[in-house]
């Protein structure tokens, strides 16, 4: 047989038919939803008279609309209180209702961000065909599986016939040798990585990440790179299944248990690539190379390692990138060749669906135990990425690190990584934040984003302005 | 879905790369439950000199002078000319919603994010890839002239310039013909519920660990 990826593999065990026009039914295991890409597809299922193709296929839970303040969430959708917003979150509940959808409402304890609670539920399994009307569905493909963000005709399209009609993507391998330095992270990989193959290098291909600094990464780590897969163009990220991934899976609740999860383990372990298989692309990085990351644009690949400075416009030759770091600077309120440990922050922002679990508020409660947050911090908040990742950190205490540091511990959400909900930074303000994504406008109307890891993050609340995390004991 | 056969318009260049879905409809006008209205709110960050919300009269808000969309020699434009990775971001399909309720038909750009380009053709939009240089010479020509005006031909796979003279453009076969027949994927999918059937009886024979749920695993 011909040597396969990952990706190839993944592909074929879910062809349901090849078409003479060159597309593809593939089916899908998974179809996650929250309440702001369903309520159209939902509503054109009905309009249709479609019935659902198969009810435990999904999985909902709401995430970007609801608030993060514990007296808010305690009046629960009474709490939310755009009406807007609480008629999204509410359609939500009656969609899964009258299509009788599992469903972690509101003030479940295990709600959260669907990109936390699927893996942490079981609800994501390597080998799986996952897909959300939610581009960070990359995430997944942390556990050996492919997802990948879609759109609301999609959603539909997914509720009605449990297939997407996909075109094959090629294939890229994103290969990091050797290994982080202390101080360095998942977080500040994925951003050099996007450094530098650009916001559009992956488009058109899925992205394997492999290579010894992979491997040695945390399924939280790995979460945190899949992620941002779609922030280098990628629709879809992958890593390789090993004995880390079936650690992380065992004993979750939807994950397969006794003999069947013995089947399932001899099958997940075929789920990598041939040695002999071939990629399209292939990018390298070494790991000892890479530094603490910051972005300083409107854009994740306008990056710089902390010990650098903002490009200045005037030495960019190609007249298009110099206009885009020129209205990105200009957006951003800052100077071309600023070095970036003189960029002060208003705000701090830990949490989002790309670092908001027990992992990521344990390397930031690292750092500011013992500390309190900078005078000129108007507000820092931390947003666990789920109620069970709360939990955890609760009886790690966290939470009152925290809260001592002067940082404000919130309820599991989205939050100010999208700003749907009542957690928006004001005009002109600048934010450490281990969300995303830094583009105009993206944490609230005129707020300027840095995207960091949750040490850097932590760091500079401590601190005012960026700092060298590698230089804190 | 709205059949696209022939569309001939006022081209608006948008001048600017890495042009975002939040860009395009910031995350406000997303907590909507409906799929039409969005077009009042098409670049509602450069288009208004306020802050819209959802419940905002935008007939009463300042516009931006300065924005393209608001200048008269662009008004009702049907063809957004613009740069690369059109699109790139969040997967909201109330990207290409917004774009289509405002009157838009067909976009031109060197690249696209792949969510976004996908999202265009379930809407009746046409994204049209072309080469970058091409791209550069139709900014020349629409800032040059004012009320220029492209035609798009589906059919024909063809965009015609005011001189007459034409460029010709690549599209997905299956894309084409479901554009140019105003076709509902799920219907079409739906024509193979059989196959579906059977694929999934096989896999859960085969595997069956990805049909439990906490309470038969």
């Amino acid at each position: 047989m011909k040597a396969r990826t990952l990706y190839d593999k993944i592909w074929d065990a879910h062809l349901v038919k090849q078409r003479d026009n060159g597309t593809a039914l593939l089916y899908i295991d998974r179809h996650l939803i929250h309440e702001v890409t369903s309520p159209q597809a939902f509503e054109g299922l009905r309009l249709a008279g479609r019935r659902l193709w198969r009810k435990d296929a999904n999985f909902a839970t709401p995430d970007h609309n609801i608030p993060t303040t514990s007296a808010e969430r305690r009046q629960g959708l009474a709490g939310i209180k755009d009406p807007v917003s609480k008629l999204q979150v509410h359609t939500l509940d009656e969609n899964c209702k009258k299509f009788n959808i599992f469903e972690l409402k509101m003030n479940d304890e295990r709600q959260g961000i669907v990109h936390v609670v699927g893996p942490e539920q079981g609800a994501t399994l390597p080998g799986m065909t996952i897909v959300c009307g939610d581009s960070h569905t990359s995430t997944h493909g942390a556990l050996g599986a492919l997802a990948h963000g879609i759109g609301t005709s999609e959603v539909e399209h997914v509720l009605a016939t449990q297939c997407l009609i996909q075109k094959k993507a090629k294939n890229m391998l994103v290969r990091v040798n050797g290994r982080l330095m202390p101080g360095v992270t998942a977080k500040d990989m994925v951003l050099a990585i996007i450094g530098k193959i650009g916001t559009a290098g992956g488009t058109g291909y899925t992205i394997e990440f492999g290579g010894e600094a992979i491997a040695a990464l945390s399924i939280e780590g790995r979460m945190t790179i899949c992620n941002m897969a779609i922030e280098a163009g990628a629709r879809a990220g992958l890593v390789a299944v090993d004995d880390t991934t079936l650690n992380y899976i065992k004993g979750r609740p939807f994950a397969p248990k006794g003999e069947l999860w013995d089947q399932a383990v001899v099958a997940w372990k075929t789920l990598v690539t041939d040695d002999a298989a071939k990629f399209d692309q292939l990018v390298e990085l070494q790991a000892e190379e890479i530094e603490p990351q910051v972005t300083w644009g409107t854009s994740p690949e306008m990056v710089a390692s902390i010990t650098g400075s903002i490009p200045d416009p005037a030495l960019e030759l190609d007249a298009i990138k110099r206009g885009n770091i020129q209205q990105a600077l200009k957006y951003m309120g800052l100077e071309g060749g600023t070095a970036i440990q003189d960029i002060k922050l208003d705000c701090i922002f830990i949490g989002s669906c790309t670092n908001s679990r027990i992992e990521d508020l344990r390397e930031a409660a690292r750092i500011v135990d013992g500390k309190r947050v900078a005078d000129s911090i108007e507000m820092a908040l931390v947003v666990p990425g789920s109620g069970l990742v709360k939990k955890q950190a609760e009886a790690e205490g966290l939470d009152v690190i925290f809260k001592n540091a002067g940082l404000e511990w919130r309820e599991p959400g989205c939050s100010m990584c999208l700003a749907m909900n009542a957690d928006q930074l004001g005009a002109g303000k600048h934010c450490a934040s281990t969300s995303n994504r830094n583009f105009e406008g993206r944490q609230g109307s005129g707020a300027r984003t840095h995207l960091v890891s949750p040490a850097m993050a932590a760091a500079a609340a401590i601190h005012g302005h960026f700092v060298d995390v590698r230089h804190l004991a | 879905m709205r059949k696209f056969i022939k569309e001939k318009g006022v081209v608006m260049p948008l001048d600017r790369a890495n042009v975002d879905t939040d860009f395009i409809i910031p995350k406000q006008f997303l907590k909507s439950i409906k799929r039409s209205g969005f077009g009042v709110n098409l670049f509602d960050e450069q288009r208004y000199l306020d802050k819209g919300e959802p419940d905002s009269d935008n007939s009463q808000r300042p516009l931006n002078p300065d924005f393209v969309l608001n200048q008269p020699r662009y008004q009702n434009a049907a063809i957004l000319l613009t740069r690369d990775n059109f699109g790139c971001g969040s997967s909201r399909e109330h990207a290409p919603w917004a774009l289509d309720d405002y009157g838009f038909r067909a976009i031109l750009a060197p690249s696209f994010a792949d969510i976004f380009f996908n999202n265009c053709f379930k809407n009746g939009l046409l994204p049209i890839v072309l080469d970058r240089a091409l791209i550069a010479g139709l900014f020349e020509e629409v800032t040059a002239n004012a009320g220029y005006q492209l035609e798009i031909d589906l059919q024909e796979q063809s965009i015609v310039k005011p001189d007459g003279t034409s460029i010709n453009f690549e599209v997905d076969e299956f894309c084409r013909h479901s554009l140019m027949n105003g076709l509902d994927d799920i219907g079409l999918t739906l024509e193979d519920a059989a196959a579906i059937q059977a694929f999934e009886t096989q896999w859960r024979g085969q595997a069956p660990w990805y049909f439990t749920t906490p309470e038969n695993s």
